[in-house]
Parts: C-alpha cells; sequence; structure tokens
C-alpha cells in the first residue's frame, strides 16, 4: 500500500502541494501527467530522494515520511535504468542483497532464480556497456526486485523502447503482479498501456492530482 | 541557358568552395604549431649526446633531484588525490550557501603566479602558527616545503578534475544504491568510485606531472640548495646559472621523455575529452 497524506515538495521554483493519494496492496497505478509537471519529482519524494516540505508518506501501513531511502523498502527503476557501469548483471541483481549481507548460497539462488524469470541467464556475466534498451529494463527491474520489496517505483521504463521489447516488458510486469503482492507506482506518457495494465491511473497537472480511472473489476472487489 | 543561382548543384558547389580556405587556414595554423612543438623537441634532442645525458645521470646532484623530484611528486600526487576526491565529490553534488565564492577560491593556486605562491607560503610559515608547525617539523628549506610547494598547484588540479569527473557520473545510479540500501558512504564507496576510476587516475597522473615540473613555488619557499632540496627543474636553473648547458638540457631530455610517457598514460586512461578544457 503507498499513501499520500497532504504531501507537498518544493524543488527550486518548482512545487507540488497538497497531493494525496491512496494504492491498495498488491494494485498498479499509473501516474500520468505532461512532462514537467512533476511526476518524477513524486516519485522521487516517495523513495525519499526528494525533500518533503510538509505531509506524510505512508507504505504499508508505516509512516515512513522521515526515513533514509535505504530504509523503505521501495524498488526503484529509473527512466535510463541506471544500471551500474562497473558491474556485471550479475553484481547488479545481488546488489540489494550484498549491502543486506546475504549468505552466498541464498544470493546466489535469488540471483538465479531472478535471471530465470527475467531472461537474464546469458547476460549475467555482462557488463551494462552494449546491453540493448530491454535488457538493461530488465536488469534494473531484477535489482529493484533482489529484495523482496513491498512496492515498486517505476519511472516510465518502458518509454525508451520499441513496439515488440515494450509489450514484452508490459507482459512481464504483469508476471511480477501475480508472482508477488508488490505495489506498483508506474509512470507512463502510454495512455493504452495504462488502461490495459493499471488498476487505477492518476493524473498530475498544474501541481494537483486527480484520480481518473479505476479497474472496475478491483472496485467490485473492494 | 543558366541555372538559377539558388538551383541545387549551384548551391552544393558554392557550399563546397566556401569550406576549403577555412579549413585550409585551420590546418595551416595547426601545422605551423605543431611544428613549433616538435621543432622543440627536436632541437633539445640534437643539442645533446647520449655521453652528455650519461654524465648528467651519473652526477650525484643529479641523481638526488631525480630521487627527490620523483618520491616528492608521488607523495604529492596521493596527497593530493586524498584533497580532491573529497571536494570534487562535495562540489559536484551538494548545493550549498558560498558555493560559487569556495569555487573560485579553489582555483587561486590555478590563476596565481607560481612565484606569489612560493612567497605567500614563505610569509605563512614566518607566522605565529607557521613558526609552531616549523618548531616540531622543519619545513621551509627542507623537504616537507617542496612537498607542500608542489601540494597547492597540483591539488588545485586534481579538484578540477575530480570535479568534472563526479558531474558526468549521474546522481541516478547513487539515488538508486540509496534505494537498494545502502548509506550514503557505502553509495560512494561501491557505485561512485568505482565508476570516477579512470577520473582519478587522470587526476593523479596530472598532478604528478604537475608536481614534477613545479619550479617557482619551489625556488622560492625551498631554496636551491643541492643534494638537500633541489629537484628537476631546480637542476635545469642551477646548470644554467653556471653556464652548464649540456646538462641543463639532458636534465631537460629526461623531463621531456617523463612528460610524454605521463602523455601516453593519460591518453591509456581514456582521458575524458571534456576535461581537456583543465590545462
Amino acid at each position: 500500500m503507498i499513501a499520500l497524506e497532504n504531501l507537498s515538495v518544493r524543488v527550486g521554483s518548482f512545487s507540488l502541494e497538497n497531493i494525496s493519494l491512496e494504492i491498495p496492496t498488491g494494485e498498479h497505478a499509473f501516474l500520468m501527467g505532461k512532462t514537467g509537471s512533476g511526476k518524477t519529482t513524486l516519485l522521487e519524494a516517495i523513495c525519499g530522494l526528494k525533500q518533503i516540505t510538509s505531509g506524510r508518506v505512508f507504505l504499508m501501513g508505516q509512516e515512513v515520511t522521515r526515513l533514509k531511502p535505504a530504509l523503505r523498502g521501495i524498488g526503484f527503476v529509473p527512466q535510463d535504468g541506471a544500471l551500474f557501469s562497473t558491474m556485471t548483471v550479475r553484481e547488479q541483481l545481488a546488489f540489494a542483497l550484498a549491502i543486506r549481507k546475504w549468505n552466498r548460497a541464498d544470493m546466489q539462488s535469488r540471483v538465479k532464480e531472478l535471471a530465470a524469470w527475467l531472461g537474464l541467464e546469458p547476460l549475467l556475466n555482462r557488463k551494462p556497456n552494449g546491453l540493448s534498451g530491454g535488457e538493461i529494463q530488465r536488469v534494473a527491474l531484477g535489482r529493484a526486485l533482489a529484495f523482496r520489496p513491498d512496492v515498486l517505483c517505476l519511472d516510465e521504463p518502458l518509454s525508451a523502447l520499441d513496439e515488440d521489447t515494450r509489450i514484452e516488458m508490459g507482459n512481464l510486469l504483469q508476471t511480477v503482479r501475480e508472482h508477488t503482492a508488490v505495489t506498483i507506482l508506474h509512470i507512463s506518457h502510454n495512455l493504452s498501456e495504462a488502461r490495459r495494465h493499471s488498476d487505477r491511473i492518476f493524473r498530475l497537472k498544474d501541481g494537483k492530482i486527480r484520480m481518473e480511472h479505476v479497474r472496475e473489476t478491483r472496485v467490485a472487489e473492494v | 541557358m543558366h541555372p538559377p543561382l539558388n538551383s541545387l548543384p549551384a548551391r552544393q558547389a558554392a557550399l563546397r568552395r566556401s569550406d576549403w580556405p577555412f579549413l585550409a587556414g585551420l590546418g595551416i595554423i595547426g601545422i605551423l604549431y605543431l611544428g613549433l612543438i616538435l621543432a622543440l623537441l627536436v632541437a633539445d634532442a640534437s643539442f645533446t649526446s647520449p655521453a652528455h645525458l650519461w654524465a648528467a645521470l651519473r652526477s650525484p646532484e643529479i641523481r638526488f633531484a631525480i630521487k627527490l623530484s620523483f618520491l616528492s611528486s608521488s607523495l604529492t600526487m596521493i596527497l593530493a588525490l586524498g584533497a580532491a576526491v573529497p571536494i570534487g565529490y562535495l562540489m559536484s553534488r551538494r548545493d550549498f550557501f558560498g558555493k560559487s565564492l569556495l569555487d573560485a577560491v579553489l582555483d587561486i593556486p590555478i590563476v596565481l603566479p607560481p612565484m606569489v605562491i612560493g612567497l605567500s607560503l614563505l610569509i605563512l610559515f614566518q607566522t605565529r602558527m607557521g613558526r609552531a608547525i616549523e618548531s616540531v617539523v622543519p619545513v621551509t628549506y627542507e623537504v616537507p616545503s617542496v612537498i607542500l610547494a608542489q601540494f597547492m598547484v597540483a591539488c588545485a588540479f586534481a579538484v578540477r578534475t575530480m570535479r568534472a569527473t563526479f558531474d558526468q557520473i549521474s546522481p541516478r545510479r547513487e539515488q538508486v544504491a540509496l534505494t537498494l540500501g545502502c548509506r550514503r558512504s557505502q553509495a560512494f564507496w561501491l557505485v561512485v568510485l568505482p565508476e570516477a576510476k579512470r577520473g582519478i587516475l587522470t587526476a593523479a597522473t596530472l598532478a604528478w606531472a604537475r608536481s614534477l615540473g613545479e619550479f617557482g613555488p619551489v625556488l622560492v619557499f625551498s631554496g636551491a640548495t643541492r643534494m638537500r632540496t633541489e629537484v628537476l627543474p631546480t637542476s635545469i636553473f642551477l646548470e644554467l646559472s653556471v653556464g652548464n648547458l649540456e646538462a641543463a638540457v639532458a636534465v631537460s631530455l629526461l623531463m621531456v621523455g617523463t612528460a610524454l610517457m605521463v602523455l601516453g598514460l593519460i591518453h591509456l586512461f581514456g582521458f575524458d575529452p571534456s576535461l581537456k578544457q583543465i590545462r
């Protein structure tokens, strides 16, 4: 579950005021809006990467407003993947686990599991240089999912991909939802993609947020 | 009938004609400057003989100068990196009050005349604080003064290089590392520093090369005492002052060889083009 309560963020002269939203556990929500509307700023505020001026952030029912990013347990996939250029795919997948001091056997089995799931087995010993856009996004997704986060924040992960890879990644995200109870907040510009995959769509405009669409089956469940 | 002036073939011909004088001008200026650089090296090489070079290398004073130059430059390089990596990172990543002023202050050693740096160091060590330091570790006219004089300039260049290096590394990767469970220090050591490896090697090489060639501050702050504070540029100065041109050229050639090696190393490290603006 992700919940924002009257959240305000200021970055230079740009500000978001009194943003409130709620995404129930296990749902896939899309955040849409024009370039410069503050989507990434909001995502970064949720991840703890942007200073919040007022309001509160709740993840899985716990307030995390003042917690460091490391303690929030969010898997973050930025737009360009932001892979660590000196590490192999294997090292990227194991990164969060090594930081958490997992033992070697557990780490290996988790990396193997992720690699099989995301189709990264042939790439495990490769460094990011030379990987395709789709491969980079799959590694970034695997790296973010490795420590089994409760929340996944995706910043336009599909925007730079060709149509086929886009569909493939969309299906992969669908699989992620089926395999885990992760709550996803997903920034995208693509309305049809949002309609296809989302449980709810939020639109950010002029510093205000509006919920536009809730999947009917979900509403029925509620 | 002539084709109209703005027809495609006419425009193409006009464009081709107009580019040549410009490109030729660039080429001629480039060749003249390159020729001057090569002429300097050839003149040095033809002025001396292997016998002169060998004689210079056998002189105990020059051997001492080689040893002191290489040791002090290496130590300065380590000290400069120790200061430049944290300062460059701070300047690249954090915004704070007075940052642009601090940025200008960091460039002072680069823009100050070298003699003035030496004189300023000399005066600093005549103050109460300086004398207190001297009572524990003798600095002025001793080996530590050579290292300090070299450090003042080399560190400024290393800071510039490291800042440009960190500016090129996207902060996104650090942010991802933070969300993956890293403390800031872990993100720095595990993600940023390995990505900055080439920049660090370039900064180290630049700092070492600057230190090796430093003369003005060393002359003023350390003096030119043979077998004590004599570094290779001091040797050239001392040999010239007694009219021993052959020895001066031999030492110069030694420094030219070292400089070329450093240049090769910098290119080997994949010296980033955007760092080329740094002198």
